[in-house]
């Protein structure tokens, strides 16, 4: 599979301009072995996110 | 005089006592500043009419009989993402040339300022704070000061920088997943990553909102302390900045370690680490005599997190720059920002949440131990162009890697001063001392401590 390839059917992704596609498959292949990690870790259902918000 | 080796504290001093005037200390730092910047290329902008200006209004309240402050006549310098009155916020980056210059001063800028602090220039960084090597595409790398042919470590590479090579004897930088604690250590100085919400982003160009704080670098503990009093309070142009009394630290840097608790991190914090760095860890250890081994589980997945949750944000955050001017970006940092964009929601909510999981086993932690100690970067300073490096035997790409024990504390927004060691090496590298949540005054008593010990240091050992 090219690196191209790499790249999801997606508008965001069409969104890339074909000169900077490889360089940008290269980032995400290293974006999706780290987002691995976090998606197959277990969590309780009643855990919140910690970002800030404050109304 | 010679301002080179003296401290902040010093300077301030002996131009309070009129032993020296605060236009001959500025004069000193725009001549070092001359001589040294086209090698170490730590500024964007030098502002030496404003600097002499501010000096001479200084020396004209001294002559008044009034006293302008506890940094009185310190040069100092800023990252070049506070706003400075009259000045293009660049951010290391091409795209924000073309904006207009800002109207007024960051809270931090104007704080220092309004301590008698003169502001001599603004600092080179990595292109929008995306970056641990201090390499930029448009406005070359800075320059290590003890190897320069090595990066001076980043995103706050010109901060540290200056710092280290005498330029400045303070300087401000901002910090997301290690962008003080790297050039920190790469450089050999002290670095305050203060706990998340602790100190006003207003006015800085940011990066990842719920990721960013902002602290000072110093040579010393004393000036780092002195700085970060001076930085201290809530702004209200800061939603995340939390709102806490003042809690001085200088005058608790004598205070000692006696019944300190250390614990050593192990697992993620040693695994990959190059023997330096482990050193550098056991002797700030040895000062506590008993540390105890500990580990924070699930830190690997931590820095992923930070990981996912950086390059979405900073995604989201420069979403029409990338549509409208991607040629204009340093490719490094377009091509993960890109990147961002095509992470699925889902991963950048399950992260938030592990962080509220991961926070709350630090907290368990510091039932057990009162600091953590862990290195700052797992090698010393790689050298300019350098594409991978070594963790234990593995080769990984260098950039992306050389930040992974300082993610997963900022992740959880600890305050954490990072400590210079001289190791037998050659170069320095930097140790964490890590405090629960609103304790910067416990590590930088630490850091007091290991420095009266002479086990930490800015300066190389002779």
């Amino acid at each position: 599979m090219s690196q191209d390839a790499a790249l999801p059917a997606s508008p965001e992704a069409d969104a890339v301009p074909a000169e900077f596609r490889a360089g940008v498959a290269a980032q995400l292949a290293a974006l999706r072995e780290q987002a691995r990690l976090v998606e197959e870790f277990p969590l309780p259902d009643e855990l919140e996110p910690a970002a800030v918000f404050l109304p | 005089m010679s301002l080179p080796g003296e401290f902040a504290h010093q300077i301030a001093a002996r131009v309070r006592a009129r032993e020296v005037s605060a236009g001959e200390v500025v004069r000193s730092a725009l001549d070092r500043i001359a001589l040294r910047n086209g090698e170490l290329n730590c500024f964007t902008s030098v502002l030496a009419a404003q600097a002499i200006d501010d000096a001479a209004r200084l020396d004209q309240m001294i002559a008044d009989g009034l006293d302008p402050g506890p940094l009185t006549g310190v040069p100092f310098g800023v990252k070049d993402l506070f706003d400075v009155a009259g000045v293009v916020t660049l951010a290391g980056s091409k795209i924000l040339a073309d904006k207009e210059p800002a109207r007024r001063d960051a809270p931090l800028v104007r704080r220092m300022r309004a301590a008698g602090a003169v502001l001599v220039g603004c600092q080179n960084m990595d292109e929008f704070a995306y970056g641990f090597t201090g390499e930029n595409a448009h406005y070359g790398a800075t320059r290590n000061p003890h190897d320069p042919a090595r990066v001076a470590g980043g995103s706050s590479s010109g901060s540290a920088a200056a710092v280290a090579a005498n330029l400045t004897p303070l300087s401000l930088g901002s910090d997301t997943n290690g962008s003080i604690r790297v050039p920190s250590s790469f450089c050999g100085i002290f670095g305050l990553k203060p706990t998340f919400g602790r100190l006003p982003r207003t006015g800085s160009f940011p990066f990842v909102h719920d990721l960013d704080h902002v602290g000072p670098f110093a040579r010393c503990t004393a000036d780092l302390a002195l700085g970060y009093d001076v930085l201290q309070g809530h702004d209200p142009g800061d939603p995340a900045c939390a709102m806490r009394p003042v809690e001085p630290a200088s005058s608790e840097l004598d205070q000692g370690i006696a019944g300190l608790r250390a614990g050593v991190l192990g697992e993620w914090f040693t695994e990959g680490a190059s023997p330096e760095a482990l050193e550098a860890v056991e002797r700030v250890a040895s000062a506590f005599g008993s540390a105890i081994r500990v580990v924070l589980p699930e830190a690997r997945r931590a820095r992923a997190a930070a990981f996912c949750i950086t390059c979405a944000s900073g995604a989201e955050l420069h979403q029409d720059r990338l549509r409208s001017r991607p040629q204009d970006f340093d490719p490094a940092t377009r091509d993960r920002f890109y990147a961002g964009t095509l992470l699925p929601a889902t991963v950048v909510a399950k992260a938030q949440r592990l962080r509220r999981w991961f926070a709350g086993s630090a907290r368990t932690m510091f039932e057990r131990v009162d600091i953590l100690l862990a290195p700052c970067t797992p090698a010393v300073a790689p050298l300019i162009g350098q594409k991978t490096m070594f963790l234990g035997d593995t080769e990984v790409p260098a950039r992306p890697n050389i930040g992974i024990y300082t993610q997963p504390i900022s992740f959880i927004g600890l305050p954490v001063v990072a400590v210079p060691v001289w190791t037998s090496g050659s170069l320095p590298i930097g140790v964490q001392v890590i405090a629960p949540p609103w304790q910067e005054v416990r590590a930088l008593r630490v850091a007091a401590h290991l420095e009266r010990v002479g086990i930490i240091s800015a300066t190389r050992p002779a």
